[in-house]
């Protein structure tokens, strides 16, 4: 049944009935609703979880990883700082193949410090090894998290993951949802078997020290299977659609894009402006659509040189900058598309905050169309 | 805030699509802060802040004259303002109807408390038809329990019976 909710507290909901048995998380702007929910359940006994109090986000990640380790479920959140915070352990979780799952309401980073929303957090850890969902609303982010612990859990990926969604857009945004009951998320996502654990009665290491004759072959193997991961994720959504009827077995999902001769490419929230701004574009006559990046990690490569099969210019949209070279996802969309001769522009937009309008989507398309990209877009060039 | 999540709940028990949010990170009673609701038909996509709003609601009358609190309003707007001066007059755009409640004086005799959320809200039932008083009431009983919850109806309804008198 759809519920007027806030976003924070559909993420909480949600994550109760994937019963993770170990919680821990550190509080942070704009996260803390998800894990201040999650901690009165436990207090209420609402879940039957153990959470872990801890004096930084540090912490909150490697008891998560001692837990996940010994073959709990687990379920933590961060964003921002707190994330970056976690970085060392974000690696070594990835490494040891443990099957983490993160809610992170996505938040700039300082310095200056700014408390409010890009996807730089979890761009700065694109390369830890954790897989990256982005949700465009809080039906999809309640939706993602499900699906995240099972391909996380499958034992042909055992990875973690970043289920990631815009902070304060969505986090702190009040909308319907349809939360699926206790039983069917059980019916949906077994418990967590685990593919190895630590054991007194049957002792083995985890993240040991590697001598070069080994190392290559470790990073080999979690490169696999995150490629793997592409498929269990289309297999875990196509179930989802299946029992739930929301799709998601697409890595990426097109908006108008047929017939359409440029096309935007975005992750998060803010393709529902862009959605609307596409509207209102085809009803001035130009052919413009959306391409949607859902999985950001596993990165959706070929279905993003199959959908845009007809476009002659694309228009990425890049919450995140890597500074010296332009945005992260332009960058690796003209990777994806080198060869194809479609011209691809990059826009760094709405960092920390900014707002963005649907008559800012067009100008962007206006932009594209004259071949003028790879630039801030929207800068107060007075203050410059 | 408070006052946008309990509309927007409201109006989607009325059987529209809402969604509420808070101009983000400044969100502490006392301080000027903004929350922006927006109903539809069809699902909300829309991520942007409300740059042309079709009803406002002040809630506390000495921001008008720091902020221009009705920025953005175009005829045929409605406009609800918290104030006790009956003679309240500001730069108000042409064609958008002001409605004046006293809502601090209102709350204070139904709560005990200046907080006119609720209060306000039984006057923007009023004042714009957008939600039904049933609907409002359903929204304030989930929220608030036992005598919590009559204070608060009976807050909305004092308000919502001033308006509809001049709606």
């Amino acid at each position: 049944m759809m519920e007027i909710m806030e976003g924070s507290h559909a993420v909480a909901e949600i994550v109760k009935r994937c019963r993770p048995q170990v919680v821990s998380a550190y509080p942070i702007t704009p996260q803390t609703h998800i894990v201040e929910d999650l901690a009165q359940m436990v207090a209420s006994c609402e879940l039957d979880a153990e959470y872990i109090t801890v004096e930084s986000e540090f912490s909150a990640l490697s008891a998560c990883l001692g837990a996940s380790a010994a073959g709990s479920r687990v379920y933590s959140a961060t964003t921002s700082q707190g994330l970056i915070l976690m970085a060392e352990v974000c690696f070594n979780a990835a490494g040891m193949r443990l099957p983490i799952v993160m809610t992170i309401a996505n938040r700039s980073l300082g310095a200056p410090l700014s408390i409010w929303n890009d996807q730089q957090d979890t761009i700065a850890l694109r390369d830890s090894g954790w897989l990256q969902f982005y949700a465009e609303d809080n039906q999809e982010i309640a939706d993602l998290h499900m699906i995240a612990y099972k391909v996380c859990e499958d034992h042909d990926i055992l990875l973690p993951a970043f289920v990631c969604f815009d902070g304060f857009i969505l986090t702190h945004t009040y909308e319907p949802v349809d939360l699926p009951s206790q039983e069917e998320v059980d019916a949906y996502l077994p418990a967590f078997t685990p593919y190895h654990r630590l054991d007194a009665a049957k002792p083995l290491s985890m993240g040991m020290y590697a001598t070069p004759d080994y190392y290559m072959e470790f990073r080999y193997e979690i490169d696999r299977a995150m490629y793997r991961a592409r498929d269990a994720f289309i297999k875990a959504g196509r179930e989802f659609g299946e029992q739930f009827g929301r799709d998601y077995s697409g890595l990426v999902e097109g908006y108008r894009l047929d017939d359409a001769d440029v096309a935007l490419i975005a992750m998060g929230s803010i393709c529902g402006t862009v959605k609307d701004a596409v509207d209102e574009m085809r009803d001035a006559g130009k052919k413009v659509g959306l391409l949607k990046i859902r999985t950001y990690r596993p990165f959706p490569g070929p279905e993003i040189v199959e959908a845009l099969k007809g476009v002659s210019t694309v228009a990425v949209l890049d919450k995140n900058i890597s500074l010296g070279n332009g945005g992260a996802v332009g960058t690796e969309v003209k990777s994806a598309l080198y060869g194809t001769g479609i011209s691809v522009y990059d826009y760094i937009i709405a960092l920390g905050g900014r707002d963005v309008r649907k008559r800012d989507i067009a100008a962007v398309v206006d932009l594209a169309e004259k071949g003028e990209g790879d630039m801030f877009y929207g800068l107060r060039t007075e203050v410059l | 805030m408070t006052a946008a999540e309990l509309i927007a709940f409201a109006a989607f028990e009325g059987g529209v699509y809402a969604q509420a949010f808070p101009a983000f990170g400044v969100e502490r009673r006392g301080a000027p802060v903004q929350a922006f609701v927006r109903f539809s038909d069809e699902k909300i996509r829309l991520r942007s802040q409300i740059y042309e709003p079709d009803y406002i609601i002040v809630q506390d009358s000495t921001l008008v004259g720091d902020v221009d609190v009705f920025k953005g309003m175009k005829a045929g707007g409605i406009a609800i303002v918290n104030t006790e001066k009956a003679d309240f007059d500001s730069n108000v755009p042409e064609g958008v109807k002001v409605y004046i409640v006293d809502a601090t004086t209102i709350a204070l005799e139904e709560l005990g408390v200046p907080i006119t959320n609720t209060t306000l809200m039984g006057a923007f039932a009023a004042a714009t038809g957008e939600i039904k008083l049933e609907s409002l009431e359903h929204a304030l009983r989930n929220r608030f329990s036992g005598s919590m919850a009559d204070k608060n109806v009976n807050a909305a309804k004092r308000a919502y019976n001033l308006i509809g008198g001049a709606a």
